[in-house]
C-alpha cells in the first residue's frame, strides 16, 4: 500500500539525477590521472571535482535513496498511511538546498577539500553547512521513521514489527547516531574556523571524530541493501526467506558494532593510543559477522526458491535459479562484489596489513568495489522493483535491465582491480597528477588506463539506468498490485521482545561508542595546545 | 511482549548480549592496553599501569630539562614575509654609498665573475640577515666577518635594501635549456629532503631563501658542502644542514650547475 507516490518519487528521481551528475565528474576523475590524459588540466579542478563526486555520493545520493525507500517501506510494511507528510516533504526540500548551498563554494573552487573535509584544510563556510542541511534533512526522516513505528506499536502491540520496517528503523538510528561525530567537528570545530571566529583547529580531535562517522556510514549506505537482499529478493525470485530472526539479529549486529569502530581509519594518526586502535579493530571484526550471516539466508532463501522451481542436487540447483530476473542477477552480482570488497575490508581492518595498503589507491579500490558496487547494484535493483508501483506504469524493458546490471558489475570490476593492485604497488590516493614518465611508477600507467575504461563502462551502464527509468515514466499505464515484501519460510507467531525492539540495541550502541570513544575523544580535548593554523583553500596568497 | 521483561538478567536475550559485548570489551581491552604493550621490549615499559597509560595514548611530555646552549653562536635574526620588503628612497641611496666597499667582489653593479654571490636583485631580508649573522658570527668567513663587525644596523638595511633595488643580470652561463634536475623538482622524500624549488622559487619561495638564479656554481657548491660539513651553521632550524647532509655529491653538483645556468 503506496500512498504518498509522489513523496517517494522525488526522493529517487533527486537522488538519481545527483548520482548521474556526480558519476559524470567520476569518469571524468578517472581519465584525468590516468596516462590518457595528456592536455593536463589544472589540477585544482580534480580537487573540486573529487569534492563534489564524494559529496554528492557520499551524503545526497545514498541519503535521499534510503529516506525515499524507508517512506516505501513504511507505508508497504505497516499497511497505513504516513505519519508526518509535510515533515518528510520539509525533509527533502531541506536536503535539495543544503546540495545547492554546499556545491555553490565548490564549483567555485572555494572548498576543494574533499567530502572528507581534512582539517586543518578550511573551505567556504557555505560547504559545510550545505552538508549540515542535508543532514539535518535526514535527521527528520530519522525522527519519522520511529514515529511512524511507535504509532504502529500502539495499534498492533501483539503483533511482531514486520522485517523491512525492523531493519529500516534499525538504519535510520544507525545513521541518527553516527552523524553525530561529523555534526560535531563540523559545527564545534570546522564551521567556525570557516566563519573566521577561530584561526587555529584542532585537527587530530577533528579526524576522531569524523571517524566517528566514516565507518559506520558505510552501513547507513548499506542497510536498504541488506533490506533488499532480505525482503525483496526472495519474493521476486519467487521464493520465501530463509529466516526471519536471522535477519533481525544481523541488522541489531549493525545498529551495536558498526559505529564504535572508526578508529580503523586512523591507523596511522598518532593521536589515538594504540590500544584503542586495537580495540576498535576487534570490533571491525565483528562487523564481519552479520554480513556473514546475511549470506548465508540470502543464498539459503535463493535455493528455496530454485527447489520450489524443480532446482534439483547439491549445486544443480544454481542453473534452476531465474537468471532473467533483474533481482535475481542484481543480487547475484551484489554478492560476488560484497565477497571481493568484504575480503579487502578484512585487510583494511588488520592493524599489521593495513600498514602496507593505507592511504593508498587499494582503499579508493575497497570503498568503491563495497559502495559503488556490492550497494549501488541493489539501490538499482530497488528502483526496477518499486517503480511499476510508483508511476502506476508497467516497466518491462527487462533486456536493457539486465545490461545495464552486468555492465555496471563488469565496468565496477574493471575499475577496482586495477585500483587495488597499484594500490598494492604503492600508488597514494588523493592525487591529480602522476608523472608516469618517471620509471618509479611507469609500471602501474598501464593498470590505471584500465581502470579509466571501468569508468567508462560504468558511466555507460549509469545512462542506462537512467534511459529504463525515463521510459518507465512514459510507459502505458499498468496496474502493478499493493507492494509486498518476501514471507519467510516460517512465520514466527510470537517473536522475542528483544528482536522486536530497539532499547537494549541502542543502550549497548551508546555504551560502546562511550567505551571505545569516550578516552581518545576526552583526552584531545583535554590536552592543550594540540590546535593548529587553519589552511584556507582557495584564499589569496 | 512487554518491555519489562526485557531488561532482567533472567532473560537470555538481555544477559548474553550485554555480557558478550562486555566480555569482548573486556577482553580486547587488556589484550590491547596492558598484554601486547608488555610485549613490545622497545616501550620500556614500567608496569601495568605504564603499560595502559601508553597504550592509551597519554601524551609523555618530557621533563623540562634546562636547555643546553650550543658551542656555537646562532642565528638571532627573525625573518617575517613582510621583512625589507618597503622601497625607501633615502635608504637606498645610503645603501648605494656604503656598497662601494662591496664591489670588489661583489662587482660595481652587484654582480661579478669572482665567484662571490650576485647581489643585484636578492631579496633584501636575505642579504640583511647574512650580514648581521657575519657581525654576530653566527657565520664565519675571514673576508666578509672583518666587514660586517663594524656595520650598525641601519648601514646593514641599507646596504640590503640597495642591492634589492638593482636589477638582477643574466650570468654568462645562462641556459635556460637543461633540464632541472629531480632534486630541484621533487625533492627526494624518502630522505627527507623537500624539492629546493619548494623555497628558493619556481614552485615557491619562502621568506628567508635566497634567489638562487645566476649564482656562481662554485658558491654554491662551497656552501651546500660547509652546511653538510657543519662548518656553516647559520640556517634556522637546521633546514639547511638536514637537507645538505642528505645529498649526494651528483646532487650537489647538479644543484649548483643548474642554478648557475638560470636567470
Amino acid at each position: 500500500m503506496l500512498i504518498n507516490k509522489r513523496l517517494i518519487l522525488a526522493h529517487f528521481w533527486l537522488a538519481f539525477i545527483v548520482f548521474g551528475a556526480a558519476l559524470v565528474l567520476g569518469a571524468w576523475q578517472m581519465f584525468e590521472r590516468s596516462p590518457l590524459n595528456v592536455w593536463h588540466f589544472n589540477p585544482e579542478f580534480y580537487y573540486r571535482s573529487v569534492t563534489a563526486h564524494g559529496t554528492v555520493m557520499g551524503y545526497v545520493f545514498p541519503t535521499l535513496v534510503a529516506m525515499g525507500f524507508g517512506y516505501a517501506i513504511s507505508e508497504a510494511a505497516l499497511e497505513r498511511p504516513l505519519v508526518g507528510r509535510r515533515w518528510a516533504w520539509a525533509g527533502i526540500a531541506l536536503v535539495a538546498i543544503g546540495s545547492v548551498v554546499a556545491m555553490i563554494p565548490v564549483s567555485l573552487g572555494l572548498a576543494s577539500v574533499l567530502y572528507t573535509f581534512y582539517p586543518p584544510m578550511i573551505g567556504n563556510a557555505f560547504y559545510y553547512i550545505g552538508v549540515v542541511l542535508v543532514v539535518v534533512g535526514s535527521w527528520i526522516w530519522v525522527a519519522l521513521m520511529s514515529i511512524n513505528l511507535a504509532v504502529w506499536k500502539r495499534d498492533n502491540r501483539d503483533k511482531p514489527v514486520p522485517l523491512a520496517m525492523f531493519a529500516n528503523v534499525a538504519g535510520s538510528y544507525l545513521w541518527g547516531w553516527t552523524a553525530v561525530g561529523a555534526a560535531l567537528e563540523l559545527i564545534f570545530q570546522i564551521i567556525p574556523t570557516a566563519l573566521g571566529l577561530t584561526t587555529t583547529i584542532d585537527a587530530g580531535l577533528a579526524r576522531v571524530f569524523f571517524s566517528w562517522t566514516l565507518h559506520a556510514i558505510v552501513y547507513f549506505w548499506l542497510i536498504p541493501t541488506y533490506i533488499a537482499y532480505y525482503t525483496i529478493f526472495p519474493r521476486a525470485i519467487g521464493g520465501r526467506l530463509y529466516s526471519d530472526a536471522m535477519g533481525r539479529v544481523a541488522f541489531i549486529m549493525f545498529v551495536v558494532v558498526a559505529m564504535p569502530i572508526g578508529v580503523h581509519h586512523l591507523f596511522a594518526d598518532p593521536q589515538v593510543g594504540a590500544g584503542f586502535k586495537f580495540m576498535q579493530s576487534v570490533f571491525t571484526g565483528l562487523v564481519a559477522l552479520p554480513t556473514l550471516l546475511t549470506v548465508f539466508t540470502i543464498c539459503a532463501s535463493a535455493e528455496i526458491a530454485s527447489r520450489l522451481r524443480g532446482g534439483r542436487g547439491a549445486f544443480g540447483w544454481i542453473g534452476a535459479l531465474p537468471w532473467k530476473n533483474p533481482i535475481m542477477l542484481a543480487t547475484a552480482l551484489s554478492l560476488v562484489m560484497l565477497g571481493f570488497g568484504g575480503a579487502g575490508g578484512l585487510i583494511n581492518m588488520s592493524y599489521q596489513l593495513n600498514t602496507s595498503i593505507h592511504n593508498t589507491q587499494w582503499i579508493t579500490g575497497h570503498f568503491h568495489l563495497i559502495f559503488g558496487g556490492a550497494i549501488v547494484i541493489m539501490y538499482f535493483a530497488i528502483a526496477y522493483d518499486l517503480w511499476p508501483h510508483l508511476t502506476g506504469r508497467t516497466l518491462d524493458s527487462y533486456g536493457m535491465m539486465r545490461t545495464q546490471l552486468w555492465l555496471w558489475f563488469i565496468g565496477m570490476i574493471v575499475t577496482t582491480f586495477p585500483w587495488h593492485y597499484v594500490g598494492i604497488l604503492g600508488m597514494p590516493r588523493r592525487m591529480a597528477f602522476y608523472d608516469y614518465a618517471n620509471p618509479a611508477i611507469a609500471p602501474q600507467a598501464f593498470s590505471v588506463v584500465i581502470s579509466a575504461f571501468g569508468g567508462l563502462i560504468l558511466l555507460t551502464s549509469g545512462i542506462l539506468f537512467l534511459i529504463v527509468l525515463i521510459r518507465g515514466q512514459f510507459a502505458p499505464r499498468g496496474e502493478a498490485g499493493a507492494y509486498s515484501f518476501a514471507i519467510p519460510l516460517h512465520m514466527p507467531a510470537r517473536i522475542p521482545v528483544a528482536l522486536n525492539s530497539f532499547g537494549l540495541w541502542l543502550a549497548l550502541m551508546i555504551g560502546l561508542t562511550i567505551v571505545n570513544y569516550g578516552y581518545p575523544i576526552g583526552q584531545l580535548m583535554a590536552v592543550k595546545n594540540t590546535s593548529v593554523p587553519a589552511v584556507y583553500v582557495g584564499a589569496s596568497r | 511482549m512487554s518491555e519489562d521483561e526485557l531488561y532482567s538478567p533472567r532473560n537470555p536475550w538481555f544477559s548474553i548480549s550485554v555480557g558478550v559485548t562486555a566480555a569482548i570489551a573486556v577482553l580486547s581491552a587488556i589484550v590491547g592496553l596492558i598484554w601486547l604493550p608488555l610485549l613490545q621490549p622497545n616501550l620500556k615499559l614500567a608496569g601495568i599501569w605504564d603499560a595502559i597509560c601508553s597504550a592509551a595514548g597519554v601524551p609523555n611530555l618530557p621533563r623540562p630539562a634546562a636547555a643546553v646552549p650550543p658551542a656555537f653562536k646562532t642565528s638571532n635574526v627573525v625573518v617575517t614575509p613582510e621583512m625589507l620588503t618597503r622601497q625607501d628612497q633615502v635608504s637606498i641611496g645610503r645603501g648605494a654609498t656604503l656598497a662601494q666597499r662591496c664591489a670588489i667582489c661583489h662587482g660595481p653593479q652587484g654582480v661579478s665573475d669572482a665567484n662571490s654571490p650576485n647581489l643585484a636583485g636578492q631579496y633584501a631580508a636575505v642579504t640583511y640577515k647574512e650580514l648581521n649573522d657575519f657581525k654576530t658570527g653566527a657565520r664565519v668567513n675571514v673576508v666578509m666577518s672583518p666587514f660586517a663587525a663594524n656595520m650598525a644596523d641601519q648601514d646593514m638595511r641599507d646596504v640590503a635594501l640597495y642591492y634589492a633595488y638593482l636589477p638582477r643580470v643574466p650570468s654568462s652561463q645562462v641556459n635556460p635549456n637543461l633540464p632541472a634536475p629531480a632534486i630541484v623538482v621533487t625533492g627526494a622524500p624518502m630522505r627527507n629532503i623537500p624539492p629546493c624549488g619548494s623555497c628558493h622559487g619556481e614552485i615557491d619561495i619562502k621568506a628567508g631563501s635566497p634567489w638562487l638564479g645566476g649564482q656562481s656554481a662554485v658558491y654554491i657548491k662551497a656552501q651546500l658542502q660547509a652546511f653538510a660539513s657543519g662548518t656553516r651553521r647559520n640556517d634556522i632550524s637546521e633546514q639547511m644542514r638536514n637537507i645538505a647532509r642528505q645529498m649526494t655529491a651528483e646532487e650537489i653538483d647538479q644543484v649548483a650547475r643548474y642554478y648557475e645556468a638560470q636567470p
